[in-house]
Formats: C-alpha cells, structure tokens, sequence
C-alpha cells in the first residue's frame, strides 16, 4: 500500500526532498548532495564530529529530549568490544507518525546520520529497530541498506576510507509498546522478553548483548547530517536557544487537515494549528496533546505556548514527540480519559507492581466514572494515583501513563465531576467509545 | 519447521553477537509457514537456538504479532487509540463488528478474517484506518472499511 501522507505539508530541510520518488534511492539522494556529509565527517577526527554535534544543541527526537553529543561521549573510548548503535523506528507513542514518514521517503538520510555516528562513537554495527507494524517502511530501510552494500558504501572500509567498517541491520520488533523503551528494545534485540533493565548500568557500558551501545531516535540521526554539512552555527539559528533546529510535528484528532509540518522548534503552538487548518467543522478548541499521549494536555487557553520543551515544562507538560491530538468543544475528557489508560493498561510489561497495578486501576476507575457508576471517592484515588507511580518504577512507563491521567484532572476536573454529578456522560456529541 | 525455514534462519545468526538475537526474525519466518506457531515449531526454534522451549514460549505470549493459535486467512484490525477514535475508529469497528458478525478478537466461522482493535499504528494522520494483514488503508469511512473487508478472499 502506498501511504496517504507522503510527506510534510511544510517541509524545511529535513524533508526538503521527501516529495521526490527519486529522494528514496541512493542516485536520487546522492544526486540532491547526499553523502557528502559523511565524507566530510571522514575528514575530521571523531572527537571533533561528536563535539560538532553537542555544540549544535541537537537534542533527541524520541521523546525525552536528552542531548544527543553529550549522549555519544558516554560511548567508552578504549575497549577492545564491538560498538553498537540502534536506531530506535519503535514509533508507537500515540500520536505519533513521522518516524514512518523517514524510513518510507527519506531512508538514506537517516543511514547516513547512523554512518556519521558511528565514525563519531567508533561504533562497527548498527540495527535499525523497526516496529513489526511497520512492514512497508521497514522494507524500505532494507532496500536502501542493500543498495549502500551494492555501491560498496558499507561493510569493510566505507567510503574507502580504510578501517572504517560498519554493518547495518534492520531488526523487527513484533508488536509491544514497550519495546521502544531503549532497554526494553535492547532485551527485544537479543530475542527476548521487551522487559526494560534496570539501570546503571546504561546502555553505553552495557547495551546489546552486554556490548557498548548508543540508542537514537531516527530522527535524531537523520539531523545529522545537516549539522556537519551546513555547520553549528547554521543549525543554531533554527528554533530556541536550547532546542535547535527543526523537528517534524505531527497533528492529527479534529482539525481540518491533518499531517506532517517540518517546523523549528519553539514555533508557536498556534501556528502549528493553523497549518492544519484549524479546529475542524469551525468549532472551538478544548485542549490539545502536545507530543504523544503520554504527554499533559494543554487547555486552550496555552495556544500562544511556543512548541519546545523549555516552554512546555513552564506549564507542565513535555514536547515529547511533537505529535499532537486536538480535541474540539465536543469532546468528553473523561472518554479520553479511558482510551488513554486503556492503552498503558494493555501495554504494561507487568514487572512492576504499582505500574501493572497502577494502570489498570486507573482504567478501571476513568470507565466507570464515564459510564455514569462513579462516586466523589473515586476521583481522589484517580488524583493519588499518578504520584504512586511516577518515579517509582524500573522504567518510565509509568510515568508516561499517569502523566495524561495527571493532566486531564488538573484542566478538565469539571468534566469528570459532571459525570459523576449526573450519573452519566454529559457530553451526548462527544466521539464514540 | 520446514528444511527451507531452517537455512532461512541459520542465514540470519551471523547478524547478531549471540544467536539468539535471531530469535524474532526466525519466528516470523517460522509462522509464515502456517499463519502460527504451535508446539512442535516452538520446539524446533528451541532446539535451533539451544534454548529451553519455555524460553520461546515466553517470547511468542509476550508479543502481539505472533500467535500459538489457528488464525483467519486474514487479519483486520482497526486502531483504536486516541487520534482514530477521535475521528470514529470505534463506531467504524462496531460496524464491521456487526456486517462479520464477530467481535473484536474473534474469527469469522469461514475462517476468513479474523477481526480484531489495535493500539496507535502510527496513522494517526490519516484516521480513521484498517491494517489488512501487513497492509494500511487510512483515510476511511464505513463503507469503505467494509467494502475492504469484503474483497478479502
Ligand atoms: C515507554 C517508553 C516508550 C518509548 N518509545 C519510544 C519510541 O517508540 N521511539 C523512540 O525513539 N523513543 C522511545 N522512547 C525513548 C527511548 O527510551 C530513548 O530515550 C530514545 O530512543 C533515545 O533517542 P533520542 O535521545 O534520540 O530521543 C520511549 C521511552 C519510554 C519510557
Ligand atoms: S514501569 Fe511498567 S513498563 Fe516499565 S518496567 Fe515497570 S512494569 Fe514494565
Ligand atoms: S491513533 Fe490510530 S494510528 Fe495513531
């Protein structure tokens, strides 16, 4: 099946060339200058690409937002193991839908980021974990790896320069939320259990296979390439003095166009709605999702918020993914409430009490408040619920599952105090459950 | 397991520091053979990968993908999560709840569709959709869903 959204409505240079058929193979891609980025990296000292990459401020696009230089220095220097780098295709928060967009139309793009880094890092392997959904654009990965094999670009001595050996693999994961959780990926990788580990260890002393491993989101690694070629001080200039560059912002829930917008981050969140065509139907807005389920809601009141983390942390919520849910007049909260504790209920790995526990009782309580059998108790175990598993847990899951629960009751309480009020939804017009 | 799946899988140890790595791809090409997984294939993997067979069983029951159980000819799903059921998944499953006459994790009685609701599959963009076995429909209303549904063989 070809995909519906082929690319960006508002490209940058990210997606610049996303359109074009031709951008998917390696002469299409070399043709728009690709790979020029990774020979001029060949040309520098490792220690110098991965400082290149701290100073431009480049921080993860996966979601948590961490620096991605500071990240590869965490890489040891002198060991006699293998390195390993994984590009996380994971892409299952909800909401999000641009990690796809990569592997389909810009594929080279990101291998080159993941070539570039293993220069910087010393790193001789790489999986691109895909998740199993993902058929088509894991394909496309495969297609594009084997073309850079055929062109004798990767394998022994890429890009002739003599010792700089790297082998690519895409691995498929098979349908678990978690697995994108970059330790519950790595168990995932060596043919087990998604069960995120503890940690320290981290993944830098010991990832893969007990090996030296980095673990990036794929769209942080396809920024790369632009850093090195156009330099620090150009990428500096895009977006918010500490969150640099672009980022592909997805907007999907009731607005008028739904899609893809390549935009700098710290782009007002207004803006971004206005790309989309507004709220659809002409109504109003009741709250938006800034990146990911997993992340607060914003009443709409916040429109002028602008879109990066730095803002976004002032009112309680997170970037994350960048991929954001609208929600009209219409919408009942505490029926957002219940798809979205649904959702970290089923995809719990279970090794932790408060959150196997947790999650479901959350569910439990949010179904029973919309279907009208609620009680004023029920709402203050649903307001204690999220302080019992934030930080409290292997991984941070729990978190990412009471932190919408969080968000929805501190703006939209009223919502569920109706419900319990009228002993039933008020909200006849709001989308079927 | 057939001879051909074995050198399929033997093919692929040298991608990974330790064997089992292997272990997911070799299930999927495992399960292709007969649309799942039962007793004696998970006892081939083990002996494969030199694993105690309870090992893959935990790997086969964790995932969502793999099955230990007879499936239809085809797999529907629909996403449910928030951006599609903002944009009626839900009264879109109903639907097609009803005109197969099967709920959500039920197969027809001709065995050919196995319906069933899953978590974001990042189509968010282009709800509501239906993933047909490895293929996305997005961008879909009722009766293109059931028409779909209905040109499955
Ligand atoms: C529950 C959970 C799910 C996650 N899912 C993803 C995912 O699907 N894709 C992803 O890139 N990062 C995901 N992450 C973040 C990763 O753990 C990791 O931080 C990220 O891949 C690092 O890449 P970055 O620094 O380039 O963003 C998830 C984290 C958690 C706690
Ligand atoms: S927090 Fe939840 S998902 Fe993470 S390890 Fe614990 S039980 Fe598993
Ligand atoms: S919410 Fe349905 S595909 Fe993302």
């Amino acid at each position: 099946m070809t995909p519906v959204i082929t690319t960006p409505y508002v490209t940058n240079y990210l997606t610049e060339h996303f359109a074009d058929d031709g951008y998917r193979t390696l002469k299409g891609y070399e043709a728009k200058g690709g790979y020029q980025a990774i020979r001029k990296a060949l040309r520098m000292e490792p220690d110098d690409v991965a400082a290149a990459v701290k100073e431009s401020g480049l921080r993860g696009r996966g979601g948590a937002g961490f620096s991605c230089g500071l990240k590869w220095s965490f890489m040891p220097k002198e060991t006699d193991q293998m390195k390993v780098l994984i590009a996380n295709a994971d892409e299952s928060e909800p909401g999000s839908f641009k990690d796809r967009i990569i592997l389909e139309r810009g594929p080279h793009v990101m291998l080159e980021g993941i070539l570039i880094a293993a220069w910087a890092t010393g790193s001789s392997r790489a999986y691109i974990y895909v998740r199993g959904e993902y058929a088509h654009p894991a394909d496309c990965a495969e297609r594009a790896i084997e073309e850079l094999y055929r062109a004798g670009y990767l394998g022994r001595n890429c890009f002739g320069k003599k010792g700089f050996d790297v082998d690519i693999y895409v691995h498929r994961g098979a349908g678990a939320y978690i697995c994108g959780e970059e330790t519950g990926l790595l168990e995932s990788l060596e043919g087990k259990k998604g069960q995120p580990r503890k940690k320290p260890p981290f993944p830098a002393q010991y990832g893969a296979f007990g090996l030296p491993s980095t673990v990036n989101n794929i769209e942080t690694f396809a920024h790369v390439p632009f850093i090195i070629d156009r330099g620090v001080d150009w990428f500096r200039g895009i977006g918010t003095e500490k969150s640099t560059g672009t980022t592909i912002f997805g907007v999907s829930g009731h607005v008028e166009r739904p899609g893809l917008f390549e935009l700098p981050l710290g782009t007002p969140l207004r803006e971004i709605l206005g790309h989309a065509g507004g709220v659809r139907h002409g109504r109003a807005l009741k709250g938006v999702i800034p990146g990911g389920v997993s992340m607060p809601i914003l009443p709409a009141s916040d429109l002028d918020v602008p879109m990066a983390d730095e803002f976004l942390a002032e009112r309680g919520t997170h970037l994350g993914t960048g991929g954001m849910v609208v929600m009209d007049e219409t919408t009942c909260m505490v029926r957002v409430a219940c798809v979205v504790s649904y959702f970290f209920r089923d995809e719990s790995c279970g090794q932790c009490t408060q959150c196997r526990e947790g999650t479901g009782w959350m569910n439990r309580i949010c179904q029973r408040i919309e279907e009208g059998r609620g009680v004023p108790a029920d709402l203050e175990v649903l307001g204690d619920l999220p302080g019992m598993l934030e930080g409290q847990t292997i991984c941070a899951f729990a978190d990412a599952a009471a932190w919408p629960i969080g968000g929805l009751l501190r703006h939209f309480r009223d919502d569920f105090e109706a419900h319990i009020r009228e002993r039933k939804c008020p909200f006849p017009e709001s989308f079927e459950l | 397991m057939t001879p051909e799946t074995r050198k399929k899988i033997e093919t692929l140890f040298e991608r990974y520091p330790r064997k089992r790595g292997a272990l997911l791809p070799a299930i999927y090409l495992t399960q292709a053979e007969k649309g799942y997984v039962d007793r004696e294939a998970a006892q081939d993997l083990a002996e494969l990968f030199e694993i105690p067979p309870v090992a893959v069983w935990e790997v086969l029951s964790f995932y969502n993908m793999f099955y230990t159980e007879p499936q239809g000819r085809h797999h529907v799903y629909v996403c449910t999560n928030l951006s599609c059921s903002l944009r009626g998944a839900r009264t879109m499953l109903k639907s097609l709840e009803a005109h197969l006459g099967v709920k959500a994790g039920q197969t027809t009685s001709d065995g050919r569709v196995t319906l069933g609701h899953e978590e974001c599959l990042g189509s968010c963009g282009t709800a509501p959709m239906l993933r047909v076995n490895s293929d996305y429909h997005e961008n879909l209303d009722t009766d293109e869903a059931k028409r779909i549904v209905d040109s499955l063989e």
